[in-house]
């Protein structure tokens, strides 16, 4: 369901916003495309290296240290490195979607293996003791339960990585960035606004959605107003 | 007293549904095992409670008969067959597991935790409808809670949730972990009362594990009262275990009321009476007089015509009376049946202003008196 | 690869590190933009956080705060200074200050508030006045989280600062952005392998501060419950958003 865009994008015209909704429009579909594959590609990664952590303890803080590590490095050091390091070019979209990726490794990792722990000890041995096998007590029991803190992790790192998605406007990308990128070059402050305003928009918009993801996955618990 | 070698007792009549053989469990790092070598026969049908003070390994051995522990030597036989020869997972779905916690999926719906092992065994969907509906009466809950998730439950209801899940399968064994030690006093005499109830409808083989002697008392066939390490110092059925505790360990486990514990698994029918000073109403006031000096009482208790109690009149108040009819007996403080504990009645007894039980029929018929020496000669016996 | 001998010739060139452009005068302004930036909103998220944890109050909106910061894109504020206040260094470190607040606040306020009140309790029942209940067992304790949330905005900084350049700021960024666009793969690349290393040696620096400000006997994994609730997780925090 990745959107197709338009073969040429629409251009900015004037020093207004009137008459640019489609170029507003266009670049946010960019930017969700970029965040959607950025965090697809990152929740790849991490949900094995997650089950890694978790099934087996002492792999946990070397895992968790290898993230952090890259979460350390500044998003345009990264873009750049990947993008010239490892070939990827700086000309498309895929230094930036590995990029993004990287960085919600971090933190879905992390609460991946919180979950999964915070499950109660009494709820895993009643698991066990009816008989159900490791793998499907992972898959039945306690998968399911660890996703309320799953699913915060998630929505961090979605909100952070539509915010990041546009650091790739250094290089002329980047979605929204593009905005900031044009806007900054021709002197047109509406530009810009839009593209801000669009992309905290969109990053709201997405918060909105996961809460109630959330809640339509875990019917049993109660829904807490103001929760994160 | 040193003790000797803790026989086991001969296991009451009926082929064996699980047996310990030296098993022994040394964690890690441990210095000692925490359990060292224990023998231990259960026949089919009983409930034999596994009790001791903390670090006796009960919950150690509890687990390694479905293998949640699994032993470091030793074997466990489950219906003749060596645990270590089936594959863990299909063990357990042929054992029932109750948690102190109850451990029920908060994710799932009361009625799909129920119906979890029979979905385990791959039963077609009307089975288990119908199982689930046949355990919900069978343990007490109300039907409209299947549609519910655990935690709009109270501590009481989820425990009895945790038993339905446990016995869905119908297993033929059931192990229980302190099941009712989380939940208040009364839902856990609650509990007990319902367990001993099923017990006498499903007849499962159980094996109980409990810290608090009085319930090993009041539910099990059998007690394996366990010193640390898992040592067996006695097996025995409660009364027997009461009446004759092999060592100091098992008397001071036991608690230092012994024979009043040995008074509750006993019953008025089970008791001697003794002649109680009874006069009907039309009795004089002499010979009511009399009556009470012949007996060494300063009361009468008075009957009516069908020989029902009505109560009892002072020694005082028959003064200027010509009938013991004129008077207003008081009511007895403790009247008993039958079917009455000892322990009820002894209560009854020391909080009575006479002293004494009167022992009725179900119409209310005297029948005879209770004394506190009465009491004695059943505990001496 | 030719690119990787041109960036370590680039790097390991001595010219390349002296004078008003080289590397090391980009190392100096960008660490006074980073710490100016942090010593600002810790001058004013410190004391706040303090308030918030100790009085439960806003709790919640501190939290909010931070989730709502981390959704702003940043390259678009700064370009948007760079509209308004061309090269102008002030109004960018008050923007890159600002961003740092969220972070030391909700860490702040969560590692007070985090403070057992049973412990508090103990202290006051000692007869320990309130502002040495704070001073002595409140701040001792939650030391490890504020740490925390300032590392993650030094991280933070460290990395905006670097886009930063893209609207005329100095530092480490102007080398990638300058290199960029004259296409001198050498100077992006050592520019950016630069920066990396900067903030991976803060991040280092503030483990071993962190290790040693942490109150012995402490257990280690207190941080487990507070990771859905403290937004950004307390080790983390290169990302400039």
């Amino acid at each position: 369901m990745i959107p197709v865009l338009a073969a040429r994008p629409p251009s900015w015209s004037g020093f207004g916003i009137d008459g640019n909704w489609d170029v507003v429009w266009y670049y946010t579909v960019a930017h969700l495309r970029i965040t959607a594959l950025a965090l697809a590609l990152g929740a790849a990664v991490a949900f094995p290296l997650g089950l890694a952590g978790y099934r087996w303890r002492r792999s946990y803080p070397g895992i968790l240290g290898v993230t952090n590590v890259l979460y350390t490095i500044p998003s345009l050091s990264l873009l750049v490195l990947l993008g010239l390091g490892f070939g990827l070019g700086l000309l498309n979209d895929r230094p930036l979607i590995v990029a993004l990726a990287i960085y919600t490794l971090a933190i879905l990792v992390r609460n991946l293996v919180e979950g999964l722990r915070g499950v109660p000890d009494s709820v895993k041995d009643a698991a066990a003791g009816v008989g159900y096998t490791p793998r499907r007590s992972l898959l039945a029991i306690e998968l399911p339960l660890a996703v309320p803190a799953i699913m915060a992790g998630f929505r961090v790192a979605a909100v952070s990585t539509i915010s990041l998605v546009s650091v790739g406007g250094v290089l002329g990308r980047g979605g929204l960035g593009f905005l900031f990128f044009e806007g900054f070059r021709r002197n047109r402050t509406s530009e810009i606004i839009a593209g801000i305003v669009a992309s905290v928009l969109l990053a709201v918009v997405v918060d909105i959605a996961l809460v109630l993801t959330r809640r339509v996955l875990t019917p049993w618990t109660p829904a807490r107003a103001g929760r994160r | 007293m040193t003790a000797p070698p803790a026989a086991t007792a001969d296991p009451p009549a009926g082929d064996v549904a699980i047996r310990l053989e030296r098993l022994t469990k040394t964690y890690p790092g441990a210095s000692r095992p925490a359990v060292d070598g224990l023998d231990l026969t259960i026949t089919r049908g009983e409930l034999v409670a596994l009790v001791g003070p903390s670090g006796c390994g009960k919950t150690t051995t509890l687990k390694m008969i479905n293998r949640l522990i699994e032993p470091t030597s030793g074997t466990v036989w489950v219906d003749g067959v060596d645990i270590r020869t089936r594959p863990t997972h299909e063990l357990r779905r042929g054992i029932g597991y109750v948690i102190q916690q109850a451990g029920l999926f908060p994710h799932r719906t009361v009625g799909d935790n129920i119906a979890t092992v029979p979905k385990l065994l791959g039963w077609d969907r009307g089975r288990i409808a119908a199982r689930v509906d046949e355990l919900a009466d069978l343990l007490r809950l109300d039907r409209g809670l299947l549609g519910r998730y655990p935690a709009a439950l109270s501590g009481g209801q989820q425990q009895r949730v945790g038993v339905a899940r446990a016995l869905a399968a119908d297993p033929p064994v059931l192990l229980m972990d302190e099941p009712y030690s989380a939940v208040d006093p009364i839902v856990r005499a609650q509990l007990q009362d319902e367990l001993l109830t099923l017990q006498r409808e499903v007849h499962k083989t159980i094996v109980f594990v409990t810290h608090d002697i009085d319930e090993a008392i009041k539910l099990a066939n059998r007690i394996a009262i366990l010193n640390v390490g898992g040592i067996l110092e006695q097996l025995d059925s409660p009364a027997e275990m009461l009446r004759a505790p092999r060592n100091d360990f098992v008397a001071d486990f036991l608690g230092d009321d012994r024979g009043i514990k040995r008074l509750s698994l006993m019953t008025v029918e089970d008791a001697s009476l003794s002649k109680g000073p009874v006069v009907a109403e039309s009795t004089t006031a002499a010979d009511a007089r009399d009556a009470m000096a012949a007996l060494g009482y300063d009361w009468v208790a008075v009957c009516d015509g069908d020989d029902r109690l009505r109560g009892w009149i002072g020694a005082a108040e028959l003064d200027g009376a010509d009938t013991v009819g004129e008077l207003t007996p008081k009511p007895f403080r403790a009247v008993v049946t039958a079917d009455t504990n000892l322990k009820a009645a002894l209560d009854g007894i020391v909080s009575s202003q006479t002293r004494v039980a009167m022992v009725v029929d179900a119409d209310g018929r005297y029948l005879g008196m209770l004394t506190v020496d009465d009491l004695a000669e059943g505990i001496v016996a | 690869m030719s690119t990787l001998s041109d960036t370590i010739g680039w790097l390991t060139t001595a010219e390349n590190w002296w004078g008003p452009t080289g590397i090391l005068q980009r190392i100096v302004e960008h660490l006074q933009y980073s710490l100016l930036a942090v010593g600002l909103a810790a001058l004013v998220a410190l004391p706040l956080g303090l308030v918030i944890g100790h009085t439960g109050r806003f709790e919640q909106g501190s939290v909010a705060l931070s989730g709502a910061a981390r959704a702003i894109p940043t390259l678009g504020l700064l370009v948007l200074l760079g509209r308004w206040y061309p090269v102008q260094v002030g109004p960018v470190i008050i923007v890159l200050a600002v961003l740092a607040i969220p972070p030391i606040l909700a860490n702040t306020a969560a590692g007070i508030g985090g403070v057992d009140p049973a412990v508090r309790d103990a202290a006051e029942g000692m007869g320990m006045t309130p502002t040495q209940v704070l001073t002595r067992v409140e701040v001792p304790l939650a030391a490890p989280l504020t740490l925390a949330g300032i590392r993650s905005a030094l991280l933070q900084v460290i990395a905006t600062a670097t886009i930063a350049a893209f609207a005329g700021l100095g530092g480490l960024g102007r080398f990638i952005i300058d290199g960029f666009a004259v296409r001198d793969e050498a100077r992006v690349y050592g520019g950016s392998i630069v920066v990396a290393a900067l903030a991976l040696v803060g991040e280092g620096l503030f483990v071993l501060a962190q290790r040693s400000a942490r109150p012995a006997g402490l257990p280690r994994r207190r941080a487990r419950l507070l990771s859905t609730t403290v937004p950004i997780p307390p080790t983390a925090g290169g990302v400039s958003t």
